[in-house]
């Protein structure tokens, strides 16, 4: 471990750590934000449901670096541009949390559904005031999973340019030198870890009626 | 009122309900009681429209069900089910606050409205901030019962609400709920099996049987001395005959025997001297009986531990079951009959006590023929 270079290139690392949070996090933002709607048509496809699951979850099959290669030609993006990754993110995420928000919504007790039913619940108030608050739970595990995983696979962006804690690990393998990837792993798993404890404690905050230890 | 006029489900072309027609009555408790499948829920269901009838109309107030908007209908008509249905993320004041929310009062109305119900249900304030599963069944029952009261709708529906307990809480939450429909006067259909609580219950049973098809519909008295037939009289019960004693109150100008008593702490001796037929009835200081002792078995003063607590009580304001009651399970074969605060005022023998039913088994046989 060289400190000294830790200490001299301090400004650098902390601007790779911004954008690292910001090419991950964004990404989860927007593809909730896509996710909830999607996996709510999924949710009521009936039959349909299944196969929709499959078909979402194959996206995330696609190796990253053909993704950010690929983009700029479908999306007519310069190969360098941001955008890419937070595309290819986005889709990634979606993979996961369209399944998330279906199973979550469809994790809401039947009864209750019934009770909202029968007390005159139209079904928008019933989807926002019920259905979504019970869903919570479900829906912030899969955002911790998909974060974490998010946080992960961006470091890949690296090899097409796109700079973030990834390329410490680029830049240590060309100059031999251990302590940039040393300090990109550390910083990777520490966002990793502080991301996902506050999802947790949001969750937590949002569902006081949920039953946990004391 | 409610009215069912040749209502019929079909499942898959099998009727669930066959050709209902029933009338539930403004202001009275109706009672739908069957066996298992033959139609109750489904009944209940098409009246809020959770299930929509095959053919046949359904009126409130003579107004056909199906023209309304189903929203408002169904915010019309109080529901209670088996589990309560709670919503778990919502407290228990707020569960009872939504049907009032639903109905477009204000929030704070519908608060002060559901810690009020809270109350008027048998529930301590200190539950209302709880979540559901945090209360046990019987008191999910009961914020059930008070949500749907808070809209302060005309119409209940319930389906088997009292089920899902044990049988002294469902005892309990039958009596508070008679209670409490005695003050509000809703015009309710509830649905059970249990043959003991639609009598207890209902101002009017309807009997349905397999099928979908009603078997017979009249006050629990006339389903039991009258039952329309064999399928009704089964399902009535064997012991019909005894229970519909429980229709008959007790005579006010019943002729009982008066009862030397003792209290606890009275000697071998002085319990000897008030002992009839080798057993005596032990009474606190306020005159309440306590229990039956037997002299041959005394070793000492008489202590709560000779006393005999087999023997059930019959109050003058009770019904003839109750006294009938009182002198089978009484070990000196004589039935205890308190006034309505409880402290003793005589027995009676369970040998004189068929003369006075005997003027009651005529009735029901009149009436029969
Ligand atoms: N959604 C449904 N699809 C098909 N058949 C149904 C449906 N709901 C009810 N049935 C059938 O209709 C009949 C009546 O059912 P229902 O639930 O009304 O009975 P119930 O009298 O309430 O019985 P229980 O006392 O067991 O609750 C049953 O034979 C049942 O199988
Ligand atoms: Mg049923």
């Amino acid at each position: 471990m060289n400190f000294d270079w830790l200490w001299r290139e301090s400004d650098m690392i902390f601007d790779l750590f911004v954008r690292h949070l910001w090419l991950s996090a964004v990404p989860v933002a927007i593809g909730l934000a896509l996710a909830l709607p999607l996996g709510w048509l999924v949710h009521r496809s009936g039959v349909w449901r299944g196969p929709l699951l499959n078909l979402v979850g194959l996206l995330f099959t696609i190796p990253s670096l053909a993704l950010f290669v690929l983009l700029p030609w479908f999306l007519g993006t310069q190969i360098l541009d941001p955008i890419n990754v937070v595309v290819a993110l986005t889709i990634y995420v979606l993979a996961l949390l369209v399944r998330t928000v279906s199973d979550g919504l469809g994790s809401v007790p039947r009864e209750t559904l019934q009770a909202a039913n029968a007390m005159g619940y139209r079904p928008l108030s019933r989807l926002l005031t019920v259905e979504l608050p019970l869903a919570i739970p479900v829906i912030a595990g899969g955002l911790r999973v998909a974060l974490v995983s998010n946080i992960s696979i961006v470091s890949v962006a690296a090899l097409v340019g796109t700079r973030q804690l990834g390329s410490l690990f680029t830049q240590g393998l060309q100059l031999q030198f251990l302590t940039p990837i040393i300090a990109g792993i550390v910083l990777s798993v520490a966002l990793a870890a502080a991301l996902d404890a506050l999802v947790l404690f949001l969750s937590r905050k949002l569902t006081p009626w949920e039953r946990r230890p004391a | 009122m409610i009215e069912f006029q040749g209502v019929t489900k079909l499942y898959d072309g099998a009727p669930a309900v066959r050709n209902l027609d029933l009338v539930a009555p403004t202001g009275k408790l109706t009672v739908l009681v069957g066996p298992s499948g033959c139609g109750k829920t489904t009944s209940l269901r098409m009246v809020n429209r959770l299930v929509t009838p095959s053919s046949g109309t359904i009126t409130l107030d003579g107004e056909p069900t199906d023209r309304m908007n189903v929203a408002q209908l169904r915010r019309r008509i109080g529901y209670v089910i088996q589990h309560a249905g709670l919503f778990p993320h919502r407290t228990v004041a707020q569960n009872v606050a939504t049907t009032a929310r639903l109905a477009g009062i204000d929030r704070k109305t519908a608060r002060r409205k559901s810690l009020d119900l809270l109350e008027q249900v048998g529930l301590s304030a200190s539950l209302a901030e709880r979540y559901p599963w945090q209360l046990s069944g019987g008191q999910q029952q009961r914020v059930g019962v008070a949500r749907a009261l808070a809209s302060d709708p005309k119409f209940m529906l319930m389906d088997e609400p009292f089920s899902a307990v044990d049988p002294i809480v469902r005892g309990q939450l039958q009596d508070e709920f008679l209670r409490l429909q005695r003050e509000i006067g809703k015009t309710i259909i509830m649905v059970t099996h249990d043959i003991d609580e639609a009598l207890k219950l209902g101002d009017q049973v309807a009997v349905m049987r397999e099928g979908g098809e009603l078997a017979q519909v009249a006050t629990p008295r006339e389903l039991l001395v009258r039952p329309a037939d064999g399928f009704v009289a089964d399902f009535v019960g064997r012991d019909r005959g005894y229970r519909h004693l429980g229709f008959a109150p007790i005579d006010n100008g019943l002729k009982l025997a008066s009862e030397p008593v003792v209290q606890l702490g009275a000697s071998p001796a002085e319990a000897a001297e008030a002992a009839i037929d080798g057993w005596v009835l032990v009474c606190d200081a306020a005159h309440r009986p306590l229990g039956w002792t037997d002299i041959a078995r005394l070793r000492g003063p008489v202590r709560e531990d000779d006393l005999n607590l087999s023997s059930t009580l019959a109050p003058m304001d009770g019904s003839m079951r109750e006294l009938l009651d009182a002198a089978l399970s009484s070990p000196s074969g004589r039935g205890v009959v308190t006034n309505t605060d409880g402290t003793l005022r005589g027995t009676i023998a369970l040998g004189d006590l068929g003369g006075i039913l005997a003027p009651l088994h005529r009735t029901g046989a009149e009436r029969h023929s």
